[in-house]
């Protein structure tokens, strides 16, 4: 491994976090409205909403606030909450853990069953179960994630089949049943967005080093079929889904906000929906810089895994 | 038949594999494909047998065949393929596995991507070995390293830990070899082992080949279109032409007395270094395999064609016992063979000097502020101060072994690279300083054909448009002077004015490598460069692209820089000469002297690479050890003295010696000139002597 490179990586993720931070910080800053508006309602004067926003700190020079920001963000500090006073980081933290969960399983889940089912479309190729495998993933594909939330929530919440809380979230420490229970439905409503995504990835990439010359090889040398597969093609094969698993990672956590909505789990994307409508400006960008962070460094874990798999990638070499 | 029974038959002597009227169809979607027709073959062990044929004549599918290994939508009407006794074609999936990469190791062609990138070496070998024998885990390593050493691959332990892609292509081969000997099977099959490797690295691996069949008593299928290997290894020899075996017999009798006229076209078509001989091209192409002509297949492309031919069965005849041919005339095709004419010299002396490179370097991946900070990056010393001219109406030749920087120095000539260091003057003026108009007149008056014509033509573009481009973008023709143009030039590369509307994909590749000279030409160039063009394409094609160049040169006087590795092309049409190592001349002259004594140590290796037709010759040949050395880091003083075999001590490795004229012709123009530290005796035995430093 070619540490070189890697610190070179490190250092422009933390550059295109700095920049991401600015935009961001730009983007609350030209909001309309303002918290001590939000906060005093119906009942604000000119004067009061002034007494507010320099209790908030608003009052003072962008310039300062930025560089407040700034700092804040690379010492893992956002400041507190303009409406609850709490600090952010604090509000944050239990949440994010509550969102990466969900977005966790999901992942797990599209790997467990996207991945081996487009590894057997591909070695059964043209035959039904292909045919079968590849009209799935087309629903999938074409299924917006809150159509697919509304629809699990209207089968699996209510009626004969109402198995499923309809909403809400229970910690790992009350008991694995009730933890299930809440994480299911939201899971599957989120794995729906990348299933198909990765499967339709897993199989024309297995079908294509299936078809390659050292395939042809491995038979020749006499290995079953399943050997081939396992020893040959997999390693092979699954190199392109890794990074369309990293992609999709993100993509994920924009479908997010919706699909926690709709099970009023309280994640990142419901307190980000929250935040924005009271323009609490440090829980927004503390909101948005997270996720956007995470996409950052899943895709530099993505590429460390590549070189793993594959020795013909170095990092660093063109 | 029990097992018992086919042991006691095999030890009987009898034959290994005996393929009879095998034919294999292929289901397309307007009808079949009949690849192969009434097919037959045997081997003994022991022996080697040759099969040649020009691509599109079946004999991959042959190979595939025997393995059991052909596409889903193949179909095997008739014909048996028996293997010590059983029939390969009845065998039950699990029988044939018990088969393939024990008794019967297919070795692939295209070493590279034929071993899985994601695996060691090593391990690619042991799995082999482990399916097949109960071994311990020690066993099947030391067995790992074992053969790889028989294919003679220096430190054998280290390169089992490595990936494939950390291997040349020389040494990629190797290891697909070992791993076909690493269960000791009883047939072997080589499917073109030596395509697209090195002259140099070629000669080695045909000596492994002939190494190999010495040590064991396995049978040996070598598939080939090189029919110089074929006569250096095999013991028989069949040739195949569009699924039908045409003749089969002792290689010795087979090239010394071809009884079938397509044997006789392919010899005369295949260059010869040392020969003088003008290549004789095969008129017309591989028939499709659709629907079968009646009578001899071969018919529409013989020189001894009579009616006859064209009706009935045409069945195998035999000249003498052990030697058969598929010819009714083979008695006529004997007593008047085809043979390839004697060259004539060009008398043409060569005119002013067009395009002068004058010390020109051209380094690579430079690397940026950050690697060459931190820590010393080395560039690619791809060109190292070349000086040549080229004169009007001159073919010069560049040859070396690939990653020499021939192809770089050539695009640099054209100025599609710009040179680290150094100049490139056009007609005096240097390219570099030329402005955007002079710039486009150059671009007009130097033209390029590349070794991949499918590729350097637009897929999206006619024919014709791809003619006419240069006319519209250099000339000031209307449309329908253009469109004249373009007849004429599809005339003069021998194409049918029919091909104007198709799109290159419909083309064979011989005729879109004529588009892309006829495109070439079309703006009238001074300099054309060719890299490589015929490399790609088949043996019977090579002649006739190479009689096309040498014709449109004297119709256009056109000047040619011939990049190629092939000596037997260059021989054919240059009439000066470099040879480079490591992106330096190190010889240069008029041809006749670089094939004559005194050699510079490299060229003379490279000369005696080739393979000759001749399977009597004496094989005395010089082998260079090792690969050509990282152009990152060229060794010290005389770049080739890591591999020369005439080293003479330290002067070589500090000094860098200095091109110096040993010949001058009477006129002064052409010199001789090479860069070595031997003396000139030294330099001048001949290529059958070996030097006393060897």
């Amino acid at each position: 491994m070619n540490y070189l490179y890697l610190g070179k990586r490190l250092v422009i993720a933390f550059l295109s976090l700095l920049v991401v931070s600015s935009v961001v910080f730009a983007m609350t800053m030209a909001l309309p409205g303002s918290a001590a508006e939000i906060i005093l309602g119906t009942q604000q004067t000119e004067q009061s909403v002034q007494q507010v926003r320099e209790e908030m700190g608003l009052d003072r020079p962008l310039s300062e606030r930025y560089v407040d920001f700034v700092i804040g963000v690379f010492t893992l500090d956002f400041g507190d909450s303009l409406i609850s006073d709490q600090p952010v980081t604090e509000m944050l933290i239990p949440r994010l853990i509550r969102t990466l969960q969900l977005a966790v399983v999901a992942m797990l889940l599209s790997i467990v069953l996207a991945i081996p089912m487009g590894v057997i479309a591909a070695a059964k190729r043209d035959t039904l179960s292909d045919t079968a495998i590849t009209n799935v993933s087309y629903v999938g594909v074409s299924l917006p994630s809150f159509v697919s939330a509304s629809l699990l929530l209207l089968f699996f919440t209510t009626g004969p089949l109402g198995i499923f809380p309809s909403g809400g979230y229970e910690p790992l420490s009350e008991g694995f049943i009730p933890w299930v229970r809440h994480l299911a439905l939201p899971a599957i409503a989120l794995n729906f967005v990348v299933f198909a995504y990765v499967l339709r990835q897993t199989r024309s990439s297995m079908i294509e080093t299936l078809e390659s010359d050292y395939i042809r090889t491995a038979r020749l040398k006499g290995l079953a079929e399943r050997s081939v597969l396992a020893r040959h093609a997999l390693r092979n094969g699954l190199l392109p889904t890794v990074t369309v698993l990293a992609i999709n990672f993100g993509w994920m956590m924009g479908s997010v906000v919706i699909v926690e909505e709709i099970f009023s789990y309280p994640g990142m994307g419901r307190l980000i929906v929250q935040a924005i409508a009271e323009r609490d400006l440090p829980v927004i960008q503390a909101g948005i810089l997270v996720p956007t962070a995470a996409f950052v460094f899943a895709n530099l874990l993505a590429d460390v895994v590549y070189t793993v798999l594959d020795p013909r990638i170095e990092l660093g070499e063109k | 038949m029990s097992a018992q029974e086919t042991q006691i038959r095999s030890d009987q002597d009898e034959t290994l594999l005996s393929v009879d009227n095998l034919s294999v169809e292929f289901a397309v979607s307007d009808g079949r494909i009949q690849a192969l027709r009434d097919v037959s073959l045997s081997i003994e062990s022991g022996e080697t047998l040759g099969i040649a044929g020009e691509s599109g004549s079946g004999k991959s599918t042959l190979a595939y065949a025997i393995v059991r290994y052909l596409d889903n939508n193949a179909h095997v009407p008739e014909g048996s393929i028996e293997f010590k006794g059983r029939d390969l074609l009845e065998m039950l999936p699990a029988e044939l596995r018990s088969v393939r990469g024990k008794q019967i190791a297919h070795v692939a062609q295209n070493a590279s991507r034929a071993l899985n990138p994601s695996m060691r070496i090593g391990k690619q070998i042991r799995e082999t070995i482990e399916l097949h024998q109960d071994v311990s885990g020690e066993e099947a390593q030391n067995r790992v390293h074992e053969v790889l050493d028989q294919v003679n691959i220096p430190d054998p332990l280290e390169v089992a830990k490595r990936y494939p892609n950390e291997l040349s292509g020389g040494q990629q081969q190797r290891a697909l070899i070992a791993t076909g000997l690493a269960c000791d099977p009883d047939l072997l099959i080589l499917d073109e082992p030596t395509t697209g490797l090195d002259v140099t690295t070629q000669a080695k691996l045909l000596d492994l080949i002939e190494e190999l069949k010495g040590e064991s008593d396995a049978g040996i299928l070598l598939i080939t279109h090189n029919l110089s290997a074929i006569a250096q290894i095999a013991d028989r020899v069949n040739i195949l032409y569009a699924g039908e075996m045409m003749e089969k017999g002792p290689v010795d009798e087979v090239f010394t007395e071809p009884a079938n006229p397509y044997t006789q076209a392919l010899l005369a078509t295949t260059p010869e270094i040392d020969s003088q001989k003008d290549l004789r091209a095969i008129p017309g192409q591989i028939p499709e395999l659709g629907s079968i002509p009646d009578g001899c297949i071969f018919a529409d492309r013989c020189a001894f064609v009579t009616e006859e031919c064209r009706s009935g069965q045409i069945d195998m005849e035999s000249p003498t016992p052990g030697h058969q041919t598929r010819c009714q005339r083979w008695e006529t095709a004997v007593e008047d063979p085809i043979k390839s004419g004697t060259k004539t010299a060009r008398t043409s002396s060569p005119g002013d000097v067009i395009l002068e490179a004058d010390d020109v370097h051209k380094h690579y991946d430079e690397g940026g502020f950050v690697q060459n900070l931190v820590r010393d990056h080395k560039p690619v010393q791809a060109v190292q101060g070349v000086n040549l001219q080229i004169r009007e109406g001159e073919t010069v030749g560049l040859v070396g072994e690939s990653g020499c920087g021939k192809s770089t120095l050539g695009r640099t000539f054209l100025r599609l690279h710009d040179p680290t260091s150094g100049s490139i003057k056009y007609r005096g003026t240097d390219i570099a300083s030329l402005s955007k108009s002079e710039m486009k007149e150059f671009r007009s008056e130097c033209q390029i054909i590349f070794q991949d014509p499918d590729a350097s033509l637009n897929p999206r573009k006619t024919v014709k448009r791809i003619i006419a481009r240069p006319m519209e973008m250099f000339t000031d023709l209307d449309e329908d002077e253009r469109n004249a143009r373009v007849d004429e030039l599809l005339d003069q590369v021998n194409l049918s004015g029919d091909l104007k509307t198709k799109f290159p994909h419909a083309l064979s590749g011989g005729q879109q490598q004529r588009v892309a000279i006829a495109r070439a030409f079309a703006a009238n160039p001074s300099l054309v460069v060719l890299d490589e063009p015929v490399s790609s394409l088949d043996v019977s094609v090579q002649a006739s692209i190479l009689n096309l160049l040498d014709d449109l040169r004297d119709e256009y006087n056109t000047s040619y820089l011939l990049i190629s590795h092939d000596m037997g092309v260059i021989e054919n049409i240059c009439d000066r000469l470099a040879v480079m190592y490591l992106g330096n001349v190190i010889e240069e002259g008029p041809l006749t002297e670089v094939f004559t004594p005194p050699y510079h140590p490299y060229t003379r290796s490279l000369l005696s690479s080739i393979p000759s037709l001749d399977p009597h010759e004496d094989d005395t040949r010089i082998r260079l050890e090792g690969d050509v050395p990282s152009a990152r880091d060229p060794p010290s003083g005389c770049s080739f003295h890591t591999r020369c075999p005439q080293k003479i001590g330290d002067v070589c490795e500090t000094d860098e010696p200095k091109l110096e004229t040993v010949e001058q012709t009477s006129n002064g123009q052409q010199t001789h000139c090479i860069a070595c530290h031997l003396d000139d005796p030294e330099m001048s035995k001949p290529l059958d002597e070996p030097a006393e430093n060897l």
